[in-house]
């Protein structure tokens, strides 16, 4: 079972990377004003044909086959509707897929956001070639991370270097305190 | 409280590395290096491969044990989560299953040091449900 929101995060980006993403974007807007928790991953990935959209949130359909079952999306549905929210999923094929997860923010059940930092660097440092967002909105501000400006800043060195991970672990944790994220 | 830190600061980080890199020999040559691919499906996360992978990016830092660290599907050992597949320079890959941070530490100082087998391994002629 995931714990937090990080590792539904971190699942459900597998899901873009096996599709083929080159950017993929983790947006989190909390609104305290409407007690709404949003959650969406974006990306450019082949996208899911139309027939398959409707059965994705279904555990015995899956794309791989290595087994036949798939329970990243109804886990992350299943979390989602229990806090009073829901699953979306809007999806073109040949140029990407939105996953909306609404959650209510002060829902009991609601799972803490855990690990995000830890989870955006991992998958930065183990998909060089992907371009990650991850960008979260709170009533307090807004903070936003982005691997081309990290690649940029580092000039040719790796993303997946120990110090470097642990440099901007560090970093969006400190930023994410500034906006004053709800656990 | 002091300053957030920004990308800015990474130049420090990076100055500090280069001095290290010009050290390092092979490293543009992944086939010499240790591979570590860490199996981060939904059946991986939810039993602790996050856990697992940065216990290994960090402890070959530590140990300066030159290392490539990545990720993989689900490898259809669901059972044996979290499983990582472990390849030293010129040699067949080994499955590992069951892996902790502690299994991880004997991995990186039996398997990864010496060669060394240690218990977990999944035989690579093992059935997959989907096999059977």
């Amino acid at each position: 079972m995931m714990k937090d929101l990080a590792m539904h995060i971190m699942d459900i980006v597998q899901n873009s990377i096996s599709a083929g993403a080159t950017l993929i974007q983790v947006s989190i807007n909390e609104s305290a004003k409407d007690d709404t928790y949003l959650l969406t991953i974006t990306d450019n990935g082949k996208g899911i044909p139309a027939e398959m959209i409707e059965k994705v949130t279904d555990p015995f359909v899956t794309s791989r086959t290595t087994r036949k079952v798939g329970l990243g999306l109804p886990l992350l549905k299943q979390h989602a509707d229990s806090t009073g929210g829901s699953l979306k999923l809007e999806s073109k094929e040949g140029s990407g897929t939105v996953v909306i997860a609404t959650f209510g923010l002060t829902h009991f059940d609601r799972q803490p956001l855990g690990d995000i930092a830890g989870t955006m660097v991992l998958l930065a440092a183990a998909n060089l070639k992907i371009r990650f967002v991850y960008e979260h909105t709170t009533p307090d501000g807004e903070y936003r991370f982005d691997t081309d400006e990290v690649n940029e800043m580092l000039e040719g060195m790796s993303i997946s270097e120990a110090s470097v991970m642990r440099f901007l672990k560090e970093m969006i944790n400190e930023n994410l305190k500034e906006i004053k994220i709800s656990g | 409280m002091g300053q957030v830190k920004s990308l800015a600061d990474l130049r420090k980080i990076k100055e500090d590395l280069q001095g290290k890199m010009s050290l390092r020999e092979n490293s543009n040559n992944p086939e010499s290096l240790v591979q570590i691919r860490v199996a981060m499906a939904t059946c991986g996360i939810a039993s602790g491969a996050k856990q697992v992978m940065e216990f290994f990016i960090e402890e070959f830092d530590k140990r300066n044990i030159q290392a490539v660290v990545t990720q993989t599907g689900c490898m259809g050992y669901c059972f044996a989560e979290p499983t990582i597949e472990v390849t030293l320079p010129g040699q067949a890959p080994v499955v590992f299953g069951y892996v902790d941070t502690k299994k991880a530490d004997d991995i990186i100082e039996k398997y990864v040091k010496n060669g060394e087998l240690v218990d977990g391994i999944i035989p690579v002629n093992y059935e997959t449900i989907e096999k059977k």
